[in-house]
């Protein structure tokens, strides 16, 4: 009944959404910012360590959300780890292209790899009212990174 | 155990079926279960036929123009209030006030009677069961700074209004209006009308009613329930959106002063000041939903010639089926149990989101809805805040697309495992 929905729900998904990953306060963290889907009730906050020269040390996030926007913070937090502010953001723009329409084709310059383990989120753009739940975490690290402290993905 | 539906004496659902243009198409290649007419019910070629041929045959503005099509216009929107006036078992039709929908309409009484009638240091009591239009007005009347209390009607944990909550909010008799929803949009519970209108009387307090739900399932008879006020929309009731109902009696009316000024609400005009014209034209301020009348007189002549009770009886037994077959699937739990439930089951299934569970459902051409439906409170109120899905009957649902519901949550559980 549901077979042709395996592209959207893919097994990293499930996995992702049933375990998240990261998924805990940073005591320590440096940035820190809310995401809210009102509509749906998706809530998560997310935490950054930034080291002295502007890597993100550390990601983690704590929420409660469906399979997609669980899946999406946790990919999301294992990605950016490693990354400067600057890619972190690059990585976001990329990201919401994906989403969006399914393809980025600027991907094949940089980051390709992270890109390509965010590429099992790719099937929400078949589904124009899940997409939302997938860019909130993504929404949320702009905010953290901004200092804006609130991100609304509407 | 009986084989087989028992179907009520001429209520043939396949033929209601047929006068629902939009049931016969598929959803990526399934036949479409709607099971959303919570939110809003789809339309009978009845309606739809109804509100083109006033366009084509009827249309001009009312009560304005002495001309023939004016004149013919008038008569059907002041004929739809007739209709709406019998509907409700109203006692007279200027007690019918047409406004946008459910929301407005509880607006206009938050408006005219919280602020027109309503003194400092009354209060007005709710429930925690109400939709966000049953509970935002009020909000906004209490932090006006008019010194109007809002008080908090307990649920139980079956979901059903807690009557001696309600008791003990109305003992110190300074409660000036009981707004209580007469069936909830999420639980499904069917509040007991006539009693909640016993006590707000004896507690010296008017009564509302919010039938959004209520009025699209059952008979009411505002005079039988002995209620002051009582809202519902057209585009629940199978008819169009863009128009609602307020119901209130002829002397509350007169006393409360208008919600919205401008054209028709008027008798006398001058530069300095206006005098209001006798409801319910006071409470019609500019050009009125006519088309949506028209439609909205259509949709209750549809109904009516199936027969309320018939209705009733119809979404009861999908009520028992359905209650029989989602209770047998693992891992899935109803939101409220109470007695008197209309058509309405809001659920979480173990391991799947509502969000996710609703995107799995309309792959197989189902619709139903997922999040907190209008009721953010009431869904704290259960430690449900990431939602639940919702599925909702109307009279052209079918114990077949019931079935197909439950097969299609059982394999949704095997899917996210």
């Amino acid at each position: 009944m549901f077979d042709d929905l395996r592209d959207l729900y893919q097994e990293v998904i499930l996995d992702h959404g049933r375990k998240p990953r990261n998924f805990r306060r940073l005591e320590d963290a440096d940035r820190s910012a809310r995401g809210d889907n009102p509509m749906c009730g998706d809530r998560m906050e997310l935490f950054l360590k930034l080291s002295p020269d502007g890597h993100i040390a550390d990601a983690a996030f704590q929420g409660r959300g469906c399979a997609i926007s669980m899946a999406s913070a946790s990919l999301m937090t294992e990605t950016v780890k490693g990354k400067t502010a600057a890619e972190a953001e690059e990585l976001g723009a990329k990201f919401r292209e994906l989403a969006m329409t399914g393809t980025c084709p600027d991907c094949g310059a940089s980051l390709a790899e992270e890109m390509e383990r965010l590429q099992p989120l790719s099937g929400v753009h078949e589904f124009p009212s899940r997409v939302k739940c997938a860019t909130l975490a993504w929404h949320t690290l702009h905010a953290a990174l901004e200092g804006t402290k609130e991100a609304s993905s509407e | 155990m009986m084989d087989g539906p028992i179907l009520a004496v001429g209520f043939d659902v396949e033929r209601i079926r047929q006068d629902f243009p939009i049931l016969s198409q598929t959803v990526r290649g399934k036949p479409l279960v709607f099971l959303d007419s919570g939110a809003s019910a789809q339309k009978p070629r009845q309606v739809i036929e109804a509100m083109v041929r006033c366009m084509e045959t009827a249309y001009a503005n009312v009560h304005r123009g002495a001309y023939h099509l004016s004149e013919q216009a008038t008569e059907a929107y002041e004929e739809a209030r007739r209709a709406t006036a019998r509907f409700l078992n109203a006692a007279d039709p200027r007690e019918i006030v047409f406004t946008r929908n459910s929301t407005e309409a509880i607006n206009l009484v938050a408006h005219s009677f919280g602020r027109g009638v309503l003194q400092p240091g009354q209060a007005v009591v709710i429930s925690e069961m109400e939709h966000h239009a049953n509970l935002v007005p009020w909000q906004m009347l209490r932090d006006d700074g008019r010194g109007i209390e809002l008080r908090v009607c307990r649920v139980t944990d079956a979901g059903e209004l807690d009557l001696e909550d309600l008791a003990a909010k109305l003992a110190d008799g300074r409660v000036g209006l009981v707004a209580i929803t007469h069936m909830s949009n999420v639980l499904g519970t069917v509040t007991p009308a006539e009693r909640i209108a016993a006590m707000a009387h004896a507690a010296g307090a008017k009564v509302l009613f919010d039938g959004s739900q209520a009025a699209v399932h059952r008979r009411v008879d505002v005079q039988a329930i002995d209620a002051d006020f009582y809202v519902f929309t057209g585009h629940k009731l199978y008819g169009p959106t863009g128009i609602g109902v307020l119901w209130a009696r002829l002397e509350l009316l007169e006393r409360m002063p208008p919600f919205l000024g401008g054209g028709d609400m008027i008798s006398m005009v001058t530069l300095e000041r206006s005098e209001w014209a006798p409801p319910p034209a006071k409470f019609e301020a500019g050009t009125p939903p006519i088309i949506e009348a028209v439609g909205l007189h259509a949709a209750i002549d549809y109904v009516t010639a199936i027969g309320m009770p018939e209705i009733e009886a119809h979404e009861r037994r999908l009520v028992d089926h359905a209650m029989r077959r989602l209770s047998d699937i693992d891992g899935l739990s109803l939101l409220g149990r109470a007695q008197d439930r209309g058509g309405v089951f809001s659920f979480t299934l173990d391991n799947a989101h509502p969000h996710d569970l609703s995107t799995l459902l309309d792959r197989a051409g189902i619709a139903v809805r997922a999040g907190r439906h209008c009721a953010e409170p009431l869904h704290t109120r259960f430690g449900l805040e990431g939602g639940t899905c919702r599925a909702s009957f109307g009279l052209y649902t079918t114990e077949q697309e019931v079935d197909y519901l439950a097969d299609a949550l059982t394999k949704a559980r095997e899917f996210f495992g």
